[in-house]
């Protein structure tokens, strides 16, 4: 399969890039590739314009700075899956990087394109979600910061505008376990759970979870993302409100996850009839919701 | 549609091509140099028996244009012998029957050379993780990982 025609472009510098997507109105971003690309051969997109923006400088990085962890857009996932602190601090997102298509398309895939496509099969989106991450968009008129939870708007719809480009994602920075010298203080812990028919598939379900305890052990805060249940990545409201201040027991995880699995939306399809995946999504909660404290009290 | 100049160096040898920017990498391969050991499986970034290194590391040439590849370094199962020596993995593959229909090899070859260039003494856990972006229809995984050990261990040698 061939895709259709278009011009390419890859600009040296980001405000090129800015620049190129305010002349073309119907001009596409080209990160990794991994999932437009297939689109393209697919003829369900056919951009004018491709601005590639790979050769430009200094988007590609992971860093701890001023209370956030700091994601260059186009940091590819096997660097993510690579990276010591990632694996050290961000169990979640290390455990998202792992599971993310294959090995040989998170070679070229990169975070920024994972969230830009706003696809709800997508990995990062609901662990993004869980995290309470932030998006830099960068336009015209330099950066804007977008909460996460106003991120995604619909199918493969973000609210970039048309002349904006994703340039870093910010998680907030990890708090320190219990096991550090300062134990005791408030410590946090993460887990991504995916079910997939097979490596390279998108999920049928997956679960992200970030949870936040207390120095008396209670959850102080909980994040709860649901992937591929609707037409767009899922953020569990009512499930996090109530375990909030909450111990971790079995029976508030059991009620939380009952909550996760009413905010589902799930179409039927060949993965899966609609009650078999918000079953999924209820036990997929359970099984994150135990791991992150788990992690969370060093385990 | 626009035609861009290239260079791009494939195994070692620096090429020069105008192409149009859709051409995929894996058709630049076959169709312009008739490189043909490069396969196309299954068309939708699924397989990976189009595997060849980029910069050193392993994708899908179905999924990247060739005007990417601009100033880049691409290895094809074509440069992975050396003066009509068998690379390790090669040689792996053949004692250990490591091929049935050997339409996924090239592409599996790809992927575990990248693999113990990257981690010479992988386990089995990590070479069948390593190669779970390469699909053989065959199912002869078992012969396949066998292949992969023999070459890590030829390699340390």
């Amino acid at each position: 399969m061939i895709p259709p025609t278009f011009d390419y472009i890859a600009p040296q510098t980001l405000s090129e890039a800015v620049a190129l997507l305010g002349q073309n109105e119907h001009a596409k971003i080209l990160a990794g590739g991994q999932s437009l690309i297939p689109m393209m051969r697919f003829r369900l997109a056919s951009p004018a314009v491709l601005v590639d923006i790979n050769r430009i400088d200094g988007l590609s990085y992971i860093s701890e700075e001023n209370g956030w962890l700091k994601i260059g857009a186009m940091t590819r996932e096997s660097t993510v899956d690579q990276s010591p602190i990632v694996h050290e601090k961000y169990p979640l997102l290390a455990d998202t990087a792992r599971v993310i298509a294959d090995p040989l398309v998170r070679n070229m895939a990169t975070v920024g394109g994972n969230l830009a496509h706003a696809d709800p099969a997508n990995d990062h989106p609901a662990t993004m979600i869980a995290y309470g991450a932030q998006v830099v968009a960068t336009g015209p008129g330099g950066e804007r910061v977008i909460p996460i939870e106003e991120f995604f708007v619909s199918l493969f719809e973000s609210s970039l505008a048309p002349n904006e480009i994703l340039t870093e994602i910010r998680i907030p920075a990890s708090q320190p376990r219990s096991g550090s010298p300062r134990s005791g203080s408030p410590r946090s812990g993460g887990a991504y759970l995916k079910l997939e028919r097979k490596v390279g598939d998108f999920a049928t379900v997956a679960v992200a979870v970030q949870v936040q305890l207390d120095a008396a052990g209670n959850i102080a805060s909980a994040g709860i993302g649901l992937t591929n249940v609707g037409l767009t990545p899922i953020k569990a409201v009512a499930a996090e409100n109530y375990l909030r201040g909450k111990a971790p027991s079995s029976d508030n995880i059991r009620h939380a996850a009952q909550l996760a699995a009413d905010a589902a939306e799930p179409n039927p399809d060949y993965r899966g009839s609609e009650d078999y995946k918000r079953s999924l999504v209820k036990t997929y909660t359970i099984r994150a919701l135990r791991k992150a404290v788990e992690r969370a009290k060093g385990g | 549609m626009s035609t861009h100049h290239i260079t791009v160096t494939i195994n070692g040898k620096p090429h020069e091509a105008d192409v149009e920017s859709r051409l995929l990498l894996v058709h630049f391969l076959r169709e312009n140099l008739n490189m043909t050991g490069t396969h196309i499986g299954c068309d939708t970034t699924s397989c990976g028996a189009c595997t060849v290194l980029f910069n050193g590391k392993p994708v899908k040439s179905c999924t990247v244009f060739t005007v990417q590849a601009d100033g880049a370094e691409v290895r094809t199962v074509e440069g992975l012998a050396t003066n009509g020596k068998l690379h390790p993995i090669q040689e792996g593959f053949h004692e250990k029957h490591g091929l049935q229909c050997g339409f996924c090899t090239p592409g599996m070859m790809m992927t575990s050379a990248a693999l113990l260039e990257q981690n010479p003494h992988p386990t089995e856990d990590e070479i069948r993780w390593g190669i779970s972006g390469n699909l053989c229809r065959c199912t002869g995984y078992t012969n396949i990982v066998k292949a992969i050990q023999y070459a890590a261990e030829k390699m340390a040698e």
